[in-house]
């Protein structure tokens, strides 16, 4: 199984977990299963077929927009996580 | 010949290599220092160049005032261009930020103006796209949507480095507006078509993340991901580690950006048996002597309340 961590964002969609386990080779299907556990999370996650803007998925501490996207191969091991997008640039010290 | 003003001084900033930190003597690893920039960082550049684009194209007139949502270097900066000018300049900042940052900016000129603390980042932005919708005497370089941005890079920081070396197969940066990887990444593909664009991110913690919704999310629209080879995030124990990296075995002082982006570098170097690996260095680190990480037993709980860059 993949560890998916959940950003406090969503975690009220997740019954509050920091962490959900998911099973699936790619990270499309690994979502797919969160989405498949916590049916309330599919719409903030995904957005027609696609991750949704404001979201960022990693996999092994890489942006998979700039791997496969959703085709991304997951090792069983590996942690996926799920950040929302935030402005940087040194805003908020 | 002297400068007539430190505006002259901007860019041109050294690269020095990285021997001691380089993982086999086949990967030549290098920085560019920023940080030698006369404010202190790289955001020096942008400040620039977006002041003296909207003069030259008639946005900004003698007697505005300068309005950006920063607390950080690009606040600096902008105080710096803005006193030169003759420019007023207000700064939006949470209210939660240091005392040192806001003593700082009204040490150069620079008026605050506080957003609320739990909003973070996309509060105090949101806050100054309104003052400036309401208020017409503010002029907002907004470095987040300036092509300026951008162009700077474009023209500067990744024009010096194609000028300073003849290879380069990877370029690592922070990722924060992504001005500095859109441009220096675009002009050093024009010059090695092969190169690979790195960004260094910050993983947030908890607290930053906060409660707020998706929709409060931000993509900065100058930033377009598809443009980026790789991004990788790093946390900010591996940052203070990178930074402290570059102090022991090179004797550079650097801020904590600059410590994410040398773990990257390092990261990405490994998977290289030679080449030509180059690190944009935004700052110094002397901004953050007073920051909790450095004496912290567990250096992410002293760093999870703050966006480090």
């Amino acid at each position: 199984m993949t560890t998916v961590r959940i950003p406090p964002t969503l975690r009220p969609d997740a019954e509050g977990r920091r962490e959900v386990a998911a099973a699936g080779t790619t990270v499309g299907e690994v979502l797919q299963d969160v989405a498949d556990q916590f049916p309330a999370l599919r719409a903030r996650i995904f957005e027609n077929g696609n991750i949704a803007r404001f979201v960022n998925v990693y996999v092994g501490g890489e942006d998979i927009r700039t791997q496969d996207g959703l085709a991304t191969p997951v090792a069983g091991d590996s942690t996926v996580i799920l950040l929302p997008a935030m402005a940087g640039g040194g805003i908020a010290r | 010949m002297p400068a007539s003003s430190v505006l002259d001084l901007v860019g041109n900033t050294p690269l020095v290599e990285l021997q001691r930190l380089s993982p086999r003597p086949s990967v030549r690893l290098y920085a560019k220092l920023e940080g030698q920039n006369p404010s202190g960082s790289i955001k020096d550049r942008i400040a620039k160049a977006m002041v003296e684009t909207a003069e030259a194209r008639g946005e900004l007139q003698p007697g505005r005032e300068l309005l950006e949502p920063t607390s950080g270097n690009t606040g600096i900066s902008l105080a710096m261009v803005a006193r030169i000018k003759g420019y007023g300049l207000t700064c939006v900042m949470p209210a939660n930020a240091t005392p040192e940052r806001r003593r700082l900016l009204e040490l150069m000129g620079a008026s605050i103006v506080e957003s609320p603390a739990d909003e973070g980042t996309n509060g105090a932005v949101q806050k100054a796209l309104r003052m400036a919708q309401e208020e017409p005497r503010y002029f907002m370089p907004f470095q987040y949507a300036n092509e300026a941005n951008v162009r700077a890079h474009y023209d500067g920081t990744g024009g010096e480095i194609a000028d300073q070396l003849d290879r380069v197969d990877i370029v690592v940066a922070g990722l924060g507006t992504g001005g500095t990887l859109m441009g220096a990444g675009s002009r050093l593909r024009e010059a090695f078509p092969d190169v690979v664009v790195a960004a260094a991110e910050p993983l947030p913690g908890d607290p930053v993340i906060g409660l707020r919704s998706l929709e409060d999310g931000y993509v900065p629209p100058i930033l377009d991901v598809g443009k980026l080879d790789r991004k990788l995030l790093v946390t900010n124990a591996e940052s203070v580690a990178g930074v402290r990296a570059l102090l022991e075995r090179e004797a550079i002082f650097a801020g904590v950006s600059s410590g994410a982006v040398v773990h990257v570098a390092h990261k990405l170097a490994e998977e290289l048996d030679e080449g030509v690996v180059v690190c944009v260095l935004a700052d110094g680190g002397w901004k953050y002597l007073s920051a909790p990480f450095w004496a912290a037993e567990d250096v992410e709980e002293a760093m999870e309340t703050s966006v480090w860059w």
